[in-house]
């Protein structure tokens, strides 16, 4: 058997948080070239600052300024790193304990090579020359016993904002491949249930009725009937079409499920429940493995399918 | 309290990379019916269905959504999932039997690491104000851990490596491990350094899998399985989210879940430690001693199906209840970073 047909698939996002009195405090004053700790009930000074204790979960607000330089705690060696690293040479992660401070924070230290990097090492904050207001305003630690660099004013922040970007390849299923490779010949695959022998478009890796893997191929042809509509009038982010405009499930004929997609060539006030229609294609040429082939449905012309035939597919 | 045993358990192999959805169908199906069958069960008669998995790790949202249908789900089933290990949902589910509201239950955890990269996935558990946004990798994270041991003494690059061979040898009686063999540990110390001082060896291997338990309370568990592996503790805890503010150099969840479950007469052990260093720790904060078999599959060095790896814990400690070969046993999972939080589940046979 072949694989399955796979793509690559970026997922990005940028989180957008509101920081609270306690990181907010954090983060303003790593913008300010300044470290904040914030005093425990045990007495401990955390860095990073945590909103409320690890052991007695009391509401913590007693801030203490630590100083921009420590010394290494504990660490490991990163000879390649990865995309969003501090470094794109390699580094070390290190637990630091700054001075006057109790607990560590992690952060990458620019040591060239391990050989230079030890437990008790001193280093120093190399602040980035644009600060925001976020823990990468710290660019990385370097290997110093020098002092840190002086204070100097910045604006309060009240959010932080972290991209995220994660890259996957998806696999298309056992089930979702013929239906894919068909797409790609203009052909119409549904797969059936075995044990229950509803016709599924798209497949499904299993029905989802009896848990089972569907096998049994089914080509459909490209008329079906509208089972529900809804009229869009909304306008909305990366919207293709101005409103409004109908988006309605059709059930292809022989199958069990309804699909959705975009119904055209008619006035929204005129489509109904039940009303054939049939698929229109996109040239030839710019065919791929999705249902996007259909650029849409028009009616069809044939009479309205009674509503006996698609009530149970609502 | 209703007595409460693991009846039945079924795991995927553990391979490098599967050809399947991140959603965990194409694995689940075989172990369902794998499990359901070996007790003489339908779905019909679970009374509650619990999962463990993470859309993170599966790159598209509600994954465990589409999971379902691997089940069948019609009619209507009670149902309820965790973004944690699905040893997490175990206790959901035992939880739920405590109670009385259901006689039997299926769990299961499902992962496809290989569809993304899994050290920059496992950064999406931290924190995401002062952590998360520095992309501290899963490798390089336990390499501070693992140095921290070594330089105070609690173990060495020779102990971890050792953990990493016995690992390899006992998985060479389990036909679903990833990696298996006889390896020596002189070999292992001359290969090059992953993220130092953790050489690959060190590092549970990525892989795609699935596992599932099913449990069942008093009667219904005599009548499924000859041997029940009871649960006579079961219990986890947690600690700060703040690993810069803890004593890396143990685990006090660890033993606080232990100390409640009660660990003494344990004959088999199977910890979830992910890196070699930390079933050496998992094993000192538990107070195993040398006469307890620790990891007789292999361990998750030798297959770590995410979400899916400490449940597949417990049901191999079980496993061993169910054969005969051990009559009390200790299974153990663990989430977060650096061993964060950690669940222990102590079964035992009974005559």
């Amino acid at each position: 058997m072949t694989k399955p047909l796979s793509a690559p698939l970026d997922v990005g996002f940028d989180y957008t948080r509101s920081l609270g009195p306690t990181l907010g405090r954090f983060l303003t004053d790593l913008r300010r070239r300044k470290v904040t700790g914030i005093r425990g009930s045990d007495g401990r000074v955390h860095v990073p600052p945590l909103e409320y204790d690890p052991v007695t979960a009391e509401r913590l607000t007693e801030f203490v300024d630590v100083a921009s330089t420590g010394v290494v705690r504990g660490w490991s060696w990163i000879p390649e790193p990865l995309e969003g690293q501090p470094l794109d040479r390699p580094f070390a992660w290190a637990l630091i304990q700054l001075d006057g401070a109790d607990t560590s924070l992690l952060h990458a230290v620019d040591a060239g090579s391990p050989e230079q990097m030890s437990t008790g090492a001193r280093v120093r904050v190399r602040w980035r020359a644009e600060r925001v207001g976020a823990i990468t305003d710290i660019e990385c630690f370097e290997l110093s016993d020098s002092p840190g660099d002086p204070a100097v004013e910045a604006d309060e922040v009240s959010m932080v904002i972290t991209p995220v970007n994660l890259h996957y390849t998806h696999s298309a299923s056992p089930t979702e491949d013929p239906f894919l490779r068909g797409l790609m010949e203009g052909r119409l695959i549904a797969q059936r249930c075995p044990a229950c022998t509803k016709v599924y478009f798209p497949p499904r890796p299993a029905c989802p009725t009896d848990g089972v893997p569907t096998t049994d191929q089914v080509e459909l042809s490209d008329r079906g009937t509208i089972t529900t509509f809804c009229v869009v009038n909304v306008p909305f982010l990366g919207q293709r079409i101005p409103p409004p405009y109908v988006s309605a499930y059709v059930l292809l004929d022989g199958a069990d499920i309804p699909f959705l997609h975009l119904l055209l060539g008619i006035a929204p006030e005129d489509v109904r429940m039940g009303m054939r229609v049939q698929a229109v294609w996109k040239p030839r040429e710019e065919w791929g493995p999705t249902m996007q082939n259909i650029d849409h449905f028009k009616p069809s012309g044939e009479p309205d399918a009674p509503f006996d035939s698609y009530s149970q597919h609502l | 309290m209703r007595d409460i045993a693991v009846v039945g358990f079924a795991q995927t192999p553990c391979v490098r990379e599967t050809d399947g959805t991140t959603n965990g169908v194409e694995m689940l199906v075989p172990i369902f019916h794998e499990v359901l069958g070996s007790l003489g069960l339908t779905k019909s008669d679970i009374g509650f269905w619990c999962s463990g998995s993470s859309d993170y790790l599966a790159g598209r949202a509600f994954s465990f959504v589409s999971a379902v249908d691997a089940i069948g789900a019609f009619p209507p089933i009670m149902e309820s999932h965790v973004e944690m290990d699905a040893a997490w949902a175990l206790y959901e589910a035992w939880v739920k039997l405590l109670c009385g509201e259901v006689d039997t239950a299926l769990v299961y955890g499902f992962g496809k690491s290989s569809a993304g990269q899994l050290r920059r996935v496992m950064a999406m558990q931290l924190d995401p104000y002062v952590v998360t946004p520095l992309w501290p990798d899963s490798v390089g994270l336990a390499g501070i851990q693992a140095r921290m041991g070594i330089e105070a003494g609690l173990w060495d690059e020779r102990a971890m490596a050792s953990v990493a061979a016995r690992s390899r040898a006992a998985a060479v009686s389990n036909p679903l491990a990833q990696l298996s063999g006889s390896v020596d540990v002189e070999d292992l110390l001359a290969s090059d350094y992953l993220a130092d001082p953790l050489r690959r060896h060190d590092c549970a291997p990525i892989t795609d899998g699935a596992a599932t338990i099913v449990l069942a309370a008093g009667d219904r568990a005599r009548e499924l399985c000859e041997r029940p592996a009871w649960i006579t503790g079961f219990e986890h805890r947690v600690d700060s989210p703040s690993f810069g503010a803890r004593d890396l150099l143990t685990s006090p969840s660890t033993v606080a879940a232990g100390k409640a479950a009660g660990t003494d007469g344990v004959e088999v052990a199977e910890l979830h430690a992910p890196f070699s260093h930390q079933e050496i720790l998992l094993r000192q904060a538990l107070g195993l001693g040398d006469d307890v078999a620790v990891n007789p599959s292999g361990g998750v060095l030798a297959g770590n199906p995410m979400f899916a790896a400490g449940l597949a814990r417990i049901g191999e400690a079980a496993r061993r209840v169910h054969v005969g070969s051990a009559s009390r046993v200790l299974g153990h999972a663990t989430s977060g970073p650096l061993l964060q939080q950690n669940l222990v589940c102590v079964m035992e046979g009974r005559k």
